[in-house]
C-alpha cells in the first residue's frame, strides 16, 4: 500500500531539472500582454488629479485604466465587497492600485507606470492600535468576547495576580515565487484563468463577478505554486480580476506578476497584535484565571480578518485547562495593506498570548517554565478515557484527545532538557558575554475551517481502459505535498503502483465549489473525497468481475497492481478494460464533509474544530549582551501527525514550518514609517532565516499516533500546527535575557537583536 | 534603442540573441530562450533563485546583463542533468526530499553545484555558509543540507 510511504514530493524530478512550471513559466501565447498598476504613495487621502498622459505616451503601452474606465464594479475583497480592483476617489493605504497599465512588456508595464503624475490630498493616517482605538476605527460594531466562568471576579480573589502586555509584529509570507496570473480570452468571451492560488473557486467567482458572467463561463486553473502559505489565499484575486478585465478590454492574452518590492508593499501579511494579559494564579503555578486583550491590526479593509481574530481568541487557551477566561478581541481599521491569512490564521498570536503568560508566571514564581506548563494541561486523552472528566476550552468543546502528557515526558527526556538546563545555569554564572537559554513549548492545534460550511471537498477520478489513473480533487499544491499524499490515497485504494496514477491540476471546470486549501485541511478534505470517488469505482468493478466470475463483491480484491477474483488474477489493467468492455462506468466523483461540526461565532461556543493536532518543541538559544545578536543552537521536536500519511512529506512540514515560526519571532521584522510606507519591502531589508540559520542541531521526530477521529487513514492535518512549535525559540532568548538580572524581560517579538537588547536593559536596570 | 546582438553558449551549446540594453540575463534565459528554470525571487541580489554560472563562477543572472554574457560560459539548471542522467546533487535533492514548493531548488542546485566543483570535501557549516544567498521559505534547509552533504560524499568516493 502506498500509503504511510516517505514518498518524494510528486513533481521532484521535474523541480530539480528546472521543468516544473509556475504560472510564469506556462509558454504565453504569442501578443500576450503584461500588466502593472500604478500605486499609491500615499497612505490616505482623497485623490484629486490624475494625470496618465505620461503613462500612455510611454514605450509599448497599449491602454491604461482607471475605475471608471471599468464596466463593473471590479471587487477583489473574498468577504465585505470592500476592496475596490482600482481606487475609486479615496486610496486607503500606501501601495494601493490606482490605475492599470497593459503594456507589451512586464517592464514596458511597470515603467509606464511610474511615470503618472497622481495628486493625492493627504490626510493623517490611521497607522497604530493605540491611534485606532482613539478613533474608534474598527470592524464589527464593537470587540467580540468569549470566554467561560467569571474572569474578573475570579481575578480579584487569586491567591496571586499579575498583568502584562507586549507588541507582537506581523510577518511577510515571502513565498518565493510571487503572486501572479494569466488570462486566455476564449471563444464567446469566455475566459481561461492561470492563477498562483490557494483558492481556484474564489478567483473564478471573483473573476465572474468583475466581468458579469456567470461562473461556468470561467475556468480557473493551479497546478502548484511557489509557496502559499496563506498569502495566496484571496491576495491572487487582484491580478487575476485585472487580466480578465484587461483581456476582455483588448481582446489579447494578458498576463500579470508583481515584482517582488510591489508584492511586499501591496499585499496583505500576518496580522500584528497587542497583546494584554492579566493573570491569577497561586503558588503551585496553577493558573486559576486569565484575561486576555488582543487588539488586531487588519489593514483597510476586512478581507479575512475576522475568522483571523476569531482564531486568535479560539488558540488562547493553547494546552490549558483554564477555569475561568475572558477574550475581547479588537479588530481594527489602518491605512496599512490588509492583513490576511498567514500560516495559523491567527491561531499562532492567540497561542503566543498564552505561552507569554505561562512563562511570566514561571519566572514570578521561580519554577520550571516546563513544569507550570505540564500543571496547567487538559487531562490526558487516556485519562479521559478511562472516565475522568475532560476539560472544556472556553467555546465550551471537550478536549478528548489530549496527548500533550506522554508527549512533553517523552521530549524532555530524549532532549535530556533538566541536565541541559543546569548545564546552561552553569554556563551562564561562569560566562559574563555570551548567556544561553532554553525553553519548551507545546502546541495544541484545532484543525477545521471556523467557518463550518467550508468544511467540505470534491474529487474527479477516472480509470482508462489501460488501467491508468487520472486524479483530481479541489485541493492546491503549494509545496506542502496534497497531491502526493492524495495520490498515496488514490493508489492505496486501487492497490495500484503510484505511477498508475496520474496528478492533475486543480481545475475549477473538473471539480466546483472548492473551498481555499488552507487550515491545514488539504489532506483531511481532499484525502476523503478521493477516497469516496475510488471507492465507487471499485465498487464497480468488483461487482462486475463478481458477475463475471460467479462470486459476491466481497471477493475481490485489489493489490499489488492486480485484482484478485477468488482463484483468478489478473492486471488492474486488464480488469480495467473487462469492465470498461461491459459498459461500466469508469469515473467517479467524490465527495467528503467534515461531521461533528458545530460553532456559533457570534456567542464562541460550539465544537468549531473536528480534532486537535499535537507537538511540542525544546529549543536553545545564545545571545551576545553586548550587542543583543543570538542564535539558535539547537532544537528538538516530538510532533503528532496522527498516522502519517507521509513521513518524509511530514517531517519536511514541520521543520520548514518551525524555521517560519521562529523566523516570525525572531528576525522578521516589518517596519512602516509615520506617513503608513513599509520600509521592509524586499528580502534587503526584511530578515527571513537562511541557510546560515539553521540550527546546528535539529531533531525531528513524529509521535507515533493514530487521530482518535475517523480521518483519512487516521492522519492528522500539518500544514499549520508545527508553526507555532516556534514559539519556544522566542521563549529561549527571553530565558537567555532572563539570566541578566532579577526583571522580567518582557520581551516584545520579534526579539531581533534591538529587541534582545532592550530587554537585557530592561532586566538589568529595570527600565 | 537599438538591441544588442549576443553571441553566447549556454550550457555548452552555441546561443545567438538580441537584448535590449538593460535587459538582464535572467530576462533573457526566461523570455527570449524559453529556460524557466531560473526563477525570479527578488530581482535585487537577495534571494539567489535565478542563480547561473557564467565561465564558472556563480552569480545572480537577476544582476548580469543580457548583454553581459557576450563570449561567456553561462550554466543553467537545464544543463545540470547529462540527458536521462541526473546529476548526483539532483538525485540526492529527491531522495532527501529537499524540496517542497521547488522553486527555489534549480538556483540552490546550481549553487551547491559550484560549492562542490570549488570545494569537495565541504564542513556542515561551510556548506551553510555558502548557501546562505539561496533562500527557501518552505523547508527549513534542514534537508537540502542534508542533501548536499551526501551528494559531496557520494561524488568524492566516484572520484
Ligand atoms: S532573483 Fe536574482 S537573487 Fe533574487
Ligand atoms: S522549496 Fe519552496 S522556497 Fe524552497
Amino acid at each position: 500500500m502506498s500509503v504511510a510511504k516517505p514518498l518524494p514530493h510528486d513533481a521532484a524530478a521535474l523541480h530539480v531539472t528546472g521543468q516544473a512550471r509556475y504560472v510564469d513559466d506556462i509558454p504565453a501565447p504569442a501578443g500576450t500582454l503584461h500588466l502593472a498598476f500604478g500605486l499609491s504613495g500615499v497612505a490616505r487621502g482623497r485623490i484629486v488629479s490624475m494625470d496618465l498622459a505620461p503613462v500612455r505616451a510611454a514605450p509599448g503601452v497599449v491602454a491604461v485604466l482607471t475605475a471608471e474606465d471599468l464596466a463593473r464594479d471590479a471587487d477583489t475583497s473574498p468577504s465585505a465587497h470592500d476592496e475596490p480592483l482600482l481606487a475609486k476617489g479615496e486610496v486607503f493605504f500606501e501601495g494601493q492600485a490606482l490605475f492599470l497599465v497593459i503594456a507589451t512588456s512586464h517592464h514596458a508595464a511597470r515603467h509606464a507606470a511610474a511615470k503618472a503624475r497622481v495628486g493625492i490630498d493627504a490626510m493623517p493616517p490611521i497607522l497604530t492600535v493605540d491611534e485606532a482605538l482613539a478613533a474608534d476605527s474598527r470592524f464589527e460594531d464593537g470587540p467580540r468576547i468569549y470566554g467561560k466562568g467569571d474572569a474578573p471576579a475570579a481575578l480579584a480573589t487569586a491567591p496571586r495576580r499579575l498583568q502584562g502586555r507586549f507588541d507582537l509584529g506581523g510577518q511577510e509570507h515571502f513565498y518565493l515565487e510571487g503572486q501572479a496570473a494569466m488570462v486566455w480570452p476564449q471563444e464567446g468571451g469566455d475566459m481561461m484563468v492561470f492563477s498562483s492560488t490557494q483558492h481556484p473557486t474564489e478567483i473564478q467567482h471573483k473573476v465572474a463577478h468583475a466581468l458579469g458572467l456567470p461562473m461556468h463561463a470561467v475556468r480557473v486553473e493551479c497546478r502548484r505554486m511557489g509557496g502559499g502559505f496563506g498569502g495566496k489565499e484571496s491576495q491572487g484575486n487582484a491580478l487575476a480580476i485585472a487580466c480578465a478585465v484587461a483581456a476582455q478590454a483588448t481582446g489579447r492574452p494578458c498576463k500579470m506578476r508583481y515584482d517582488r518590492d510591489d508584492d511586499m508593499r501591496i499585499t496583505g501579511k500576518r496580522h500584528d497584535f497587542r497583546i494584554e494579559y492579566d493573570v491569577g494564579f497561586d503558588d503551585t503555578g496553577r493558573v486559576t484565571a486569565v484575561s486576555f486583550h488582543h487588539y488586531a491590526r487588519c489593514g483597510w479593509s476586512m478581507d479575512l480578518s475576522l475568522p483571523v481574530a476569531d482564531r486568535a481568541m479560539l488558540h488562547a487557551d493553547n494546552a490549558y485547562d483554564l477555569a475561568h477566561v475572558r477574550i475581547e478581541s479588537h479588530r481594527l481599521k489602518t491605512n496599512t495593506a490588509s492583513a490576511t491569512a498567514f500560516r495559523g490564521f491567527g491561531g499562532p498570536q492567540g497561542m503566543v498570548g498564552i505561552e507569554r503568560v505561562m512563562d511570566h508566571v514561571a519566572h514570578t514564581l521561580g519554577m520550571d517554565p516546563a513544569e507550570v506548563r505540564r500543571r496547567n494541561y487538559y487531562p490526558s486523552a487516556a485519562a479521559v478515557a478511562k472516565g475522568a472528566e475532560a476539560g472544556t476550552t472556553p467555546y465550551g468543546m471537550a478536549v478528548t484527545d489530549f496527548e500533550l502528557h506522554d508527549m512533553t515526558a517523552r521530549l524532555l527526556e530524549t532532549c535530556d532538557y533538566a541536565a541541559r538546563k543546569a548545564a546552561i545555569a552553569d554556563w551562564n554564572a561562569a560566562n559574563p558575554v555570551i548567556k544561553r537559554g532554553i525553553a519548551f513549548s507545546p502546541v495544541k492545534f484545532g484543525i477545521s475551517f471556523t467557518l463550518t460550511h467550508l468544511n467540505q471537498a470534491g474529487a474527479l477520478v477516472h480509470v482508462y481502459q489501460d488501467g491508468s489513473i487520472h486524479l483530481n480533487h479541489g485541493g492546491t499544491e503549494m509545496g506542502q505535498g496534497l497531491f502526493q499524499k492524495i495520490a498515496q490515497v488514490a493508489a492505496s485504494r486501487f492497490g495500484v503502483p503510484m505511477d498508475m496514477v496520474k496528478i492533475t491540476a486543480t481545475d475549477t471546470a473538473k471539480v466546483p465549489n472548492t473551498s481555499a486549501t488552507a487550515a491545514s485541511s488539504g489532506s483531511d478534505l481532499n484525502g476523503m473525497a478521493v477516497k469516496a470517488a475510488c471507492d465507487t469505482i471499485r465498487d464497480r468493478m468488483a461487482e462486475h468481475l463478481a458477475e463475471r466470475y460467479q462470486t459476491t463483491p466481497d471477493a475481490v480484491r485489489f493489490e499489488g497492481g492486480e485484482v484478485i477474483v477468488g482463484e483468478a488474477r489478473m492486471s488492474f489493467a486488464d480488469a480495467a478494460k473487462s469492465a470498461w468492455m461491459a459498459r461500466v462506468s469508469l469515473s467517479a466523483t467524490g465527495f467528503y464533509k467534515t461531521p461533528k461540526l458545530e460553532w456559533d461565532r457570534i456567542r464562541g461556543t460550539g465544537r468549531p474544530f473536528f480534532y486537535f493536532a499535537y507537538g511540542c518543541a525544546v529549543t536553545e538559544v545564545a545571545i551576545d549582551t553586548l550587542t543583543g545578536e543570538n542564535r539558535i543552537l539547537r532544537a528538538d521536536i516530538l510532533h503528532d501527525c496522527g498516522a502519517s500519511l507521509n513521513p518524509a512529506l511530514d517531517l519536511g512540514q514541520i521543520e520548514g514550518a518551525y524555521v517560519q515560526g521562529a523566523g516570525w519571532l525572531t528576525t522578521e521584522e516589518l517596519v512602516w514609517d509615520d506617513t503608513g510606507r513599509l520600509r521592509t519591502h524586499a528580502p534587503s531589508t526584511y530578515k527571513i532565516p537562511a541557510c546560515s540559520d539553521r540550527p546546528d542541531i535539529f531533531n525531528v521526530t513524529l509521535w507515533d499516533g493514530q487521530n482518535r477521529e475517523d480521518t483519512i487513514y487516521r492522519s492528522k492535518a500539518v500544514g499549520e500546527p508545527p508553526f507555532m512549535l516556534g514559539i519556544s525559540a522566542w521563549l529561549a532568548l527571553s530565558d537567555a535575557v532572563a539570566a541578566c538580572g532579577p526583571a522580567y524581560p518582557a520581551l516584545n517579538a520579534p526579539a531581533t537583536a534591538e529587541e534582545v537588547w532592550r530587554g537585557l536593559q530592561r532586566v538589568r536596570h529595570g527600565l | 534603442m537599438s538591441r544588442i546582438h549576443v553571441t553566447t553558449t549556454i550550457n555548452g551549446d552555441p546561443v545567438e540573441y538580441l537584448c535590449d540594453p538593460e535587459e538582464t540575463l535572467l530576462d533573457v534565459l526566461r523570455d527570449r530562450l524559453g529556460l524557466t528554470g531560473s526563477k525570479e525571487g527578488c530581482g535585487t541580489g537577495d534571494c539567489g533563485a535565478c542563480s547561473v554560472t557564467m565561465n564558472g563562477r556563480l552569480v545572480c543572472s537577476c544582476l548580469v546583463l543580457g548583454a553581459e554574457a557576450e563570449g561567456a560560459q553561462i550554466a543553467t539548471i537545464e544543463g545540470m542533468a547529462k540527458g536521462e542522467t541526473l546529476h548526483p546533487l539532483q538525485r540526492k535533492f529527491i531522495e532527501h526530499a529537499a524540496l517542497q514548493c521547488g522553486i527555489c531548488t534549480p538556483g540552490i542546485l546550481v549553487a551547491a553545484k559550484s560549492l562542490l566543483e570549488r570545494n569537495p570535501d565541504p564542513t556542515e557549516e561551510e556548506a551553510r555558509y555558502w548557501l546562505a544567498g539561496n533562500l527557501c521559505r518552505c523547508t527549513g534547509y534542514d534537508k537540502i543540507i542534508r542533501a548536499v552533504m551526501d551528494a559531496a560524499a557520494e561524488m568524492r568516493e566516484a572520484s
